[in-house]
């Protein structure tokens, strides 16, 4: 299929997505668990994404991403609650020392650089480890990060213990998917660029990828610090949709879910990703939620379901597909428009042949 | 064989821990040369080869390419009181470099289980390796400003394996090919990094005479074609004798031997340790 | 005597803490050993323990309830190998250690299910929950017995492993896991007998954790297990003594941080990831581990 023709479509299929989300957000109510799931699934599809970058694109397995979510959150938080509510907010720090604030974008950026420089620090000693030992201690530096944003000492400019909140946040679903369509459409041009098969390489065969000129190093320190940029980026996003935001949230339980999210989905497809993320975010918020209501059949109490069972059902789902369906909803693989094209194209011949025959 | 000297290890010892597995070897090979490095099992060909492409660190001893040190090392911390080879104390610098740093001079190398990227196609296989030397930083990569430069990689990509006649499967994944054009691939996805030097670890490892033969057909023509110098590692003697210049002979990490071919056939300390006699001789 | 009064008791709580760490890193470093995989679900089994005393002792008189829970949890990290791991021997490391992940999402959301997320109250086991006075500083017989029985129990593990067929076996399998199983090792034995024996130990080590840290939540296995875990690393995954020096020293320098003049008590837990990092950085293969090279 031409390349520019592709193009033509996958940005008309963009504007329609745009224009669905446009027309919904006028019709339905905005408490509507539509609108909660598209919110968040769009930011957890962006981490998830950038996860997949290192975990399934260059085989780094990493268990850091909720220590860089937290770096972008708090980045994000800090330098944009207004000056007026700063001392309401940091009520036990005369203030904060931080009196100045930035715009949205910029700030949307900072968290992004300010969890890149960390990933950068930490990749210095960390990346040289296996893949076992860089998990723990990319697990082990989210937690250090997570204390040290808790610490008194930093109070200032951190709050310490308490939360960060009267930042501006948004209100339209298209912001998040509109921010995060941004940064997925930058990583995906970046694994398909000649830096991405350089990380592919990495993943498939590291000493083979270094013979052939590809420095390992570098190459395993820019996947880290992109991604984790990308993770900044995203936890300034959750920042925005939670309204408030607190160091000991982000624990490495977030991790793991975005961990699953990115199997599901497939390690090594940007798509499954995408998909996995609200399909995961729909049945933990929104379909499943009938299993934690005590339900009442007459005066017969249906068993089990309690709250809580929610989320019991929901990892048993998690163990099937890790244990059945390893490689996940899209595999490897991405969505394309060749294989519809295909389609089409048999249709269309065979149309024609029949057309042909009948006139005959 | 040309006055000029390509690759010079000397004194090369590699220890682990107890275990010296190269013993003060010294190998030198001229421009245009074919030179192959034979050797029983366990001689210690492969981490030779490893040693100067720098997958190990040697333990004592330096590497010159076209007269420049690549490699430098000498019995540092624990291994100064375990070192057990000669040569101590000959060399000062330490100078250890990663496997790409070695690519990039232009010293290329294969495996000998073969390593190639299962999961990527062939196309891809070969194009990774032009990314050493692609004008380019991640910036211009990912937002396609350099066009330019991806269009003449694909370009070359496209042209290497026409030439190996791999073309029509370049989309396929690498792991998928027969064993044969896994070999072939491999070479090709050396020569893609631009490569003066090419070592090849037992590229007939596995292949039957005729493929064999159509191997040393295959080296002969890319050495002229892309004016390599080669060092192979290899147990098939009929391409040993066929297509080399000149052969070294390691066993239990040393040099036991040097010369053309016939010298080598001759030389009784080889036959005894490595080659045997033809069986018809005692007939 | 005033510098030994005052800072008494944390060192006993170090060294009491300590020990229950060493209990659940034994489960570790065993595992990692022989399969090469962090099991994250390990902590939870030693969280699992816990609520099953909490609840079996509800019913049942403390000397049925003891044996019966540690059996449980043998049995549950029996289970878990059977369900969870040994599907995936073949496929590559990071599925298994999803699972592991997957597996330990799994027990603290049934424990939240089960308990709706309220701490419960851990049995008071009379004996060693009495108090004992040292010197001018009072604390619980468990303190003390907490180091004596762990190292009674290593002693016992090492000569299992030391002087046993099984213990040569197991030996065997973490040196070299596919000629193991061609010298006609069943592997699935000594894989099995490695999870019943972690999952022993954290069963003993929770019931002396919580009798001291008296209420259990689903999340009380992840603390505990991360930083046992950091401590099979530190004294070099593998190796049992290691796995044991590592505890203790983690055990006692978490509650030096907590004493109340240094006020640092937010990075006691931060310090073990600390101590994680150091030893990654500077010695990977831990105090008592071995380096090994690939063959390229």
């Amino acid at each position: 299929m031409d390349k520019k023709i592709k193009i033509i479509i996958y940005a008309a299929l963009l504007v329609a997505l745009f224009a669905l989300l446009f027309i919904l957000e006028q019709i339905l109510p905005s408490y509507s668990m539509l609108f909660t799931v598209l919110k968040k699934g769009a930011i957890y599809a962006l981490v998830a994404v950038s996860m997949n970058l290192l975990n399934g694109f260059t085989g780094l397995f990493s268990l850091g991403q909720a220590g860089f979510m937290l770096i972008g959150a708090y980045t994000y938080g800090i330098f944009t609650i207004p000056t007026e509510a700063r001392s309401a907010v940091y009520q036990y720090f005369d203030g904060g020392i931080i009196n100045f604030t930035v715009p949205v974008v910029v700030a949307l950026v900072m968290a992004g650089v300010a969890a890149a420089i960390f990933a950068y620090i930490i990749g210095l000693p960390v990346l040289r480890l296996k893949s076992d030992y860089l998990a723990i201690a990319t697990l082990g530096f989210a937690e250090i990060i997570r204390a040290v944003f808790q610490w008194k000492t930093l109070g200032p400019v951190t709050n310490g213990s308490n939360l960060l909140r009267l930042y501006p946040t948004f209100k339209s679903v298209l912001f998040p998917f509109a921010v995060s369509g941004i940064c997925i459409a930058i990583i995906v041009l970046l694994i398909n660029s000649s830096y991405g098969r350089a990380f592919k390489a990495i993943r498939d065969d590291e000493i083979a990828a270094e013979a052939m000129g590809i420095n390992l190093a570098k190459h395993k320190r820019l996947a880290f610090t992109i991604s984790s940029f990308f993770a900044g980026v995203g936890g300034a996003l959750l920042a925005m949709y939670q309204t408030t935001i607190q160091a000991s949230a982000f624990k490495s339980a977030m991790t793991y879910e975005i961990l699953l999210i990115v199997v599901i989905g497939g390690l090594g497809s940007v798509t499954g990703s995408c998909i996995s993320s609200f399909l995961f975010i729909a049945a933990s918020e929104w379909w499943l939620r009938f299993l934690d209501e005590t339900t009442y059949i007459g005066s017969f109490k249906v068993p089990l379901l309690n709250p809580g069972f929610r989320k019991v059902v929901f990892s048993i789902i998690i163990m099937i597909v890790v244990l059945f369906y390893r490689r996940g909803i899209m595999g490897n693989k991405e969505f394309s428009l060749d294989p519809i094209a295909k389609q089409f194209k048999k249709r269309y011949r065979r149309r024609k042949e029949v057309v042909g025959s009948n006139e005959q | 064989m040309s006055s000029n000297i390509m690759l010079q290890v000397e004194n090369v010892t590699m220890q682990f821990g107890g275990v010296i597995a190269v013993d003060n070897l010294s190998i030198d090979v001229y421009e245009d040369e074919i030179v192959a490095l034979i050797g029983p099992n366990g001689a210690g060909k492969t981490t030779t080869f490893n040693c100067i492409t720098g997958v190990y660190e040697p333990t004592n001893g330096c590497i010159k390419y076209r007269g420049e040190v690549i490699v430098s090392n000498y019995p540092q911390g624990k291994m100064k009181k375990q070192y057990l080879g000669k040569n101590n104390g000959l060399y000062s610098k330490v100078i250890n470099p990663t496997p790409d740093q070695i690519t990039i001079l232009g010293i290329a190398r294969t495996f000998q289980n073969i390593r190639l990227f299962k999961n990527l196609s062939v196309f891809e296989n070969v194009l990774i390796a032009k990314h050493l030397r692609a004008k380019q930083n991640v910036f211009t990569a990912t937002f396609r400003l350099n066009y330019r430069e991806e269009r003449r990689m694909r370009e070359e990509c496209m042209a290497l394996l026409e030439e190996q006649s791999l073309l029509n499967l370049k989309d396929a994944p690498a792991g998928s090919l027969p064993y044969g054009l896994q070999r072939r691939l491999e070479i090709s996805r050396a020569l893609a990094t631009d490569p003066k030097l090419l070592l090849l670890d037992e590229p007939a490892a596995g292949m039957n005479p005729q493929e064999t033969q159509e191997l040393a057909e295959f080296i002969r023509q890319i050495k002229e074609k892309y004016k390599l110098t080669i060092l192979l590692i290899e147990h098939h003697m009929d391409l040993v004798m066929q297509i080399s210049e000149r052969i070294y002979v390691q066993d239990f990490g040393k040099l036991i031997a040097t010369g053309t071919p016939e010298e080598i056939q001759k030389n009784q300390r080889v036959i005894d340790a490595y080659l045997g006699v033809a069986e018809d001789a005692f007939a | 005597m005033e510098f030994i009064n005052t800072y008494l008791p944390y060192i006993l709580a170090g060294i009491s803490v300590g020990g229950q760490y060493a209990l659940i890193a034994i489960g570790y470093t065993m595992v990692y050993g022989i399969l090469r995989l962090i099991n994250f679900a390990h902590g939870d089994i030693f969280m699992a323990a816990g609520f099953m005393m909490v609840y079996l002792s509800a019913s049942m008189p403390l000397y049925i309830s003891i044996p019966l829970v540690i059996i449980l949890t043998v049995i549950l990290g029996f289970l878990v190998e059977r369900i969870a791991y040994r599907p995936l021997r073949t496929a590559p490391r990071m599925s298994i250690m999803i699972s592991a992940i997957g597996v330990s999402y799994l027990l603290q959301n049934c424990a939240w299910y089960l308990t709706s997320g309220l701490p419960k109250q851990y049995p008071k086991i009379p004996w060693i929950s009495a108090s004992v006075s040292i010197g001018a500083s009072t604390t619980t017989v468990v303190t003390l017995i907490t180091p004596i029985l762990t190292i009674v129990l290593i002693v016992a593990l090492v000569l299992l492993i030391k002087h046993t067929k099984i213990g040569m076996a197991m030996r065997a399998v973490s040196r070299d896991f596919e000629t193991s199983q061609c010298m006609g090792i069943k592997i699935n034995s000594v894989i099995g007998i490695t999870f019943i024996i972690g999952s022993f130990l954290a069963a003993i080590g929770s019931l002396l954790y919580f009798t001291n840290y008296s209420t259990v939540t689903p999340i009380s296995g992840a603390m505990p297990g991360l930083k046992a875990f950091v401590a099979a690393v530190f004294g070099g995954i593998g190796s049992v003594p290691g796995a044991v020096v590592g505890a203790f020293l983690i055990g006692i320098c978490e509650n030096i941080l907590k004493i109340k003049e240094l006020d640092m008590t937010t990075f006691s837990d931060a310090f073990t990831f600390a101590l994680l990092i150091i030893i990654l950085i500077a010695k990977p293969t831990g105090l008592f581990g071995e380096k090994i090279t690939d063959k390229v």
